[in-house]
């Protein structure tokens, strides 16, 4: 018994120092630079200046949940009609959904600036057959769409990997029982799918609400994201305390949507059973 | 009728999908140095590409990052999960979990500018004039590589029995050799998902670098993030797409030996 | 989540990426300024192998070096090869961007190419350590006209690299009049195709030059109505841009953009339907100059960069691909130089100027928290 915890010790060692050190202490950090001022002295003005911020943090919260939205619909049906095809087109389809991300997500997002410029390539087809020209890019509109195209595979997989386990012989019980499609969706395939769908959620809301790089160019610089002030503050300008005290708001939200996610999830989970 | 309506669906969101990749793809090839309007056909972006040694020192400096951060995460992410695996108190291993998940679930920005806070921070108490650098960025990837490969072990643990080990050490083996041969091989399954997801997540890291990383050490995504800050040439679409390319290809064969492999499986079992 | 995750690992799997080694080209020869001066090339081979430390790191705006693009000489690999020292380069797009940098501490740069008032504030904070012109020879290449200026008076810090004015560029295509005001920028003609700089500095100084202001005030309410003007220019604005405005104006995404001469003139070249005029109510001038920070830690290889940048040879080579104002004579007068009395560059008649100058700490918080009043708005 001595030796096991003995060994126990060797191999958590390495990584609990290394959690401590490089997990717990920057989480440290961002506490301490949020309250204190350029000279270190304790201060409550990074904090109190959070109030101009109000707005920033309404606009990255509309767009993420409208992203996030936008993502659970298209996903849902796509996830279905995978799990439901042959094993070979399943694959298939999986693999052209997860490729994209490979690619590099700046170039993928830079050349969605190409699609929608003014004189773009939509525009440039569209203006072929006499339609348009429509004005898209430096629209809350192409910033939206940027988070949609960039996190929609991290909607589909969780949604998909349910799905794919789903016994469908249940909705064929319930179709010989008299459902109809819709209810069968409805009463059964969503309600055992949801702990995917708030996987899904999480997943593609986290990075919507905290991105920079998509609001920067797909927005002009007009859409000021969360994400976009703190990147101004540390690599602009030079306020790192005003920085950590945004990091630290946009932290505690996230984790205060996580908590209730999880409950809702939990809640479901022990209502399905 | 239901399924062509399937099929319509399927097909809009590879379009969606693939749309930009399509431009990225076409343009590459551009006789001019537009990015949005094509006037010929040409291959001189790809020289360009070539010539540039930027991007190719950029390049062979994620792969350098990559490789060793992937090792090293999973190196101590294993021996991590086989130490949380053999916790026996609940909430040590509950909290030591809860820590784990912190990367995972934060966002990326603040993962990197609290991470950026700490080097400055250090940096400045003992004087250093430059701490942002490889050893920076290496610490980073592998602390948001770890819990990856933790969460990728684990399960193959917990799917081991336990009393297999407990089993060689009656039989007279050390703790270490009865790690090394009866529970290694049960779990390396895990290890190398660990490994091929370390690298993967390490070689696109873009948001967590660009906080940490130094004048010195330049990854391919910090370049072309400073590349789409400027005047966009075709060069960058060359490169996505030799990239994309290698992707494709790699896939293809990996799918090609696997269905092989399965077929070999098949006519073995049929012989039996 | 776990569980999801667990998946996403399996799939993961599927999708090992490895690198492709990708081999390296020929360089083209075809370069039109070639470096060959063979005397000098000794000189810095010498100079290179006598340094004990073979790397610096060298810090400069986007697009602001002659890079190799398109068969023009790649100065930074010339550099390399001639001393044999390794030259990391890496870019910035503000000069506060800069600033931040230097200060966050985390990184030692050993050449800086600032502007002049940030040159100032660097001098200021101390910042910034003395250049060993003994070590410049070229240096008497620099014309007197970009010596002892404001911000560096006894040219102990900072060696000219290049100088410049803003201006107003616009798509003769889709601006039927030419203007001569900043005032066309807030014009709700042009509503969506209009560009405005993307750092406070320069936003600014557009507005506060319409409103008749000095962009080096004091005075607290005259910021804030520069802000309020930049904030009801704001519906109109298509994007804030630095160095994305070359896309954007070449590819007619936008109408009107302000930006610097040396910039119109590379547009022009892919784009003749620009136009380009100095607004009556004045505008910025600025020159930017080498530096070395406090913190270099190769001050004798950042000197022998800096001379080299001030090589006439280099000096054409880099004037040629920028375009900006090159304070070197020898190039000016040159007939190898492209913008030789170019009138953009060289205007016959005088235009009205005013060089930024550092402001104060309390300016310099009510201007960063103004901006950022303007962005959020």
């Amino acid at each position: 018994m001595k030796t096991t915890s003995f060994a126990k010790k060797i191999l958590n060692a390495p990584y609990i120092v290394w959690s401590v050190i490089f997990i717990i202490a920057p989480l440290i950090m961002v506490f301490y630079y949020a309250f204190t001022d350029r000279s270190g002295a304790f201060t409550w003005n990074n904090i109190i200046a959070l109030k101009n911020y109000g707005e920033t943090f309404g606009r990255s919260i509309l767009y993420a949940v409208v992203a996030t939205l936008i993502c659970l619909v298209i996903s849902y049906p796509l996830a279905y009609i995978i799990a439901r095809s042959g094993a070979s087109k399943r694959s298939t389809l999986m693999m052209l959904i997860m490729l994209p991300m490979w690619m590099n997500f700046l170039i993928r997002t830079y050349s969605w600036l190409t699609l929608l410029a003014n004189k773009g390539v939509i525009n440039t087809i569209l203006g072929a057959i006499g339609l348009g020209p429509f004005h898209m890019i430096n629209t809350p509109g192409a910033v939206i769409l940027g988070m949609v195209y960039n996190f929609l595979p991290y909607m589909v997989l969780p949604i998909y990997s349910i799905m794919s386990k789903l016994d469908f012989s249940l909705t064929e019980a319930a179709s010989d029982l008299g459902c109809n499609g819709f209810q069968v969706i409805r009463r059964v395939i969503f309600p055992l799918s949801v702990p995917g769908i708030i996987s899904g959620i999480t997943m593609v809301f986290v990075p919507s609400v905290s991105t920079f790089y998509i609001s920067q160019k797909l927005g002009g610089g007009k859409y000021l994201l969360i994400g976009d002030s703190i990147e101004m503050q540390f690599q602009s300008a030079y306020n790192y305390n005003l920085g950590a005290s945004l990091s630290l708001v946009l932290m505690l939200m996230i984790i205060a949507c996580m908590f209730v996610m999880n409950k809702f999830a939990d809640d479901e989970g022990a209502a399905i059973i | 009728m239901k399924k062509t309506v399937s099929n319509i669906y399927i097909a809009l969101i590879m379009i969606f999908l693939y749309a930009p990749m399509i431009v990225m793809v076409v343009l590459s090839f551009n006789s001019s140095s537009s990015t949005s309007v094509m006037s010929g056909f040409s291959l001189k972006w790809y020289g360009e590409m070539l010539k540039n040694s930027t991007t190719l020192t950029a390049l062979r400096n994620t792969l350098i990052l990559a490789v060793i951060s992937a090792a090293i995460s999973t190196v101590i992410g294993t021996a991590a999960a086989v130490g949380i695996d053999m916790m026996k108190r609940k909430w040590i291993k509950s909290t030591v979990l809860t820590v784990t998940n912190i990367p995972m679930m934060n966002p990326e920005i603040v993962t990197g500018v609290s991470m950026m806070l700490l080097f400055v921070f250090v940096g400045k108490f003992v004087g250093a004039r430059d701490v942002l650098g490889f050893p920076t960025l290496l610490i980073a990837h592998i602390t948001f590589n770890l819990p990856y490969v933790i969460l990728s072990v684990l399960p193959k643990l917990r799917q081991t029995d336990p009393h297999l080990a407990e089993a060689a050490q009656d039989l007279g083996s050390t703790p270490f050799q009865a790690f090394f041969k009866v529970v290694l091989p049960n779990i390396s399954s895990g290890i190398v998902t660990a490994l091929i997801m370390a690298f993967t997540l390490s070689l696109d890291d873009f948001i967590i670098s660009y906080f940490v990383s130094g004048a010195k050490f330049q990854t391919l995504p910090i370049v072309i993030f400073s590349m789409t800050k400027k005047r966009v040439t075709p060069d960058i679409y060359a490169l996505s797409t030799v990239i994309f390319a290698a992707v494709l290809l790699l896939l293809i064969i990996m799918n090609v030996l696997q269905a092989r492999a399965e077929k070999k499986e098949l006519k073995a079992k049929k012989a039996e | 989540m776990k569980k999801t995750l667990s998946v996403i690992l399996s799939l993961v799997m599927l999708f090992c990426v490895t690198g492709f080694s990708g081999c390296r080209g020929k360089n083209g020869s075809d370069s039109e300024t070639e470096f060959n001066a063979s005397a000098l090339k000794e000189d810095y081979s010498q100079a290179g192998s006598a340094m004990s430390s073979k790397e610096i790191n060298v810090y400069n705006w986007g697009e602001y070096i002659s890079d190799g693009s398109e068969g023009t000489l790649d100065v930074v690999e010339e550099f390399e090869e001639l001393t044999g020292i390794k030259v990391n380069y890496t870019t910035f797009d503000s000069n506060e961007d800069l600033y931040s940098k230097m200060k966050s501490g985390g990184i030692s740069y050993d050449v800086i190419i600032p502007s002049d008032y940030m040159i100032e504030r660097m001098i200021k904070e101390d910042m910034l350590q003395t250049i060993d012109l003994d070590k410049i020879p070229n240096y008497k290449y620099v014309s007197d006209d970009y010596k002892g200026l404001f911000f560096d008076p006894d040219n102990k810090y900072s060696v000219a690299y290049t100088g410049g004015m803003v201006g107003l560029i616009y798509n003769t295509t889709m601006v039927d009049e030419t203007p001569t005001s900043w005032s066309i920028m807030w014009d709700k003609k042009y509503d969506g195709q209009i560009l405005n700089f993307n750092n406070p500095r320069d936003a600014f100084g557009i507005a506060q030059y319409l409103l008749g202001y000095s962009v080096n005030s004091t005075d607290k309410i005259q910021w804030e109505n520069a802000a309020e003007k930049l904030i009801e220019q704001k519906p109109l604005v298509q994007s804030y841009v630095m160095d994305e405005v070359f896309n954007k104006m070449e590819m007619g995404e936008a109408a009107i953009a302000p930006y610097y001469a040396g910039d119109y003139l590379a547009m022009y070249a892919n784009n003749p339907d620009l136009a380009f005029v100095y607004p009556q109510e004045g505008t910025n001038i600025f020159v930017d100059a080498m530096c070395i920070p406090k913190s270099a830690k190769n001050k004798e290889a950042a000197e022998l960069f800096i001379n080299f940048m001030c090589d006439p040879e280099i000096a054409l080579a880099n004037a040629n691909y920028l375009g900006y104002l090159c304070p070197i004579t020898e190039v000016v007068n040159d007939d190898r130089y492209d913008y030789k009395g170019n009138e953009v560059l060289y205007p016959s008649e005088p235009v009205e100027t005013e060089f930024f100058h550092n402001l104060d700490q309390d300016t310099l918080d009510l201007l960063s928290s103004l901006w950022e009043k303007v962005k959020l708005a």
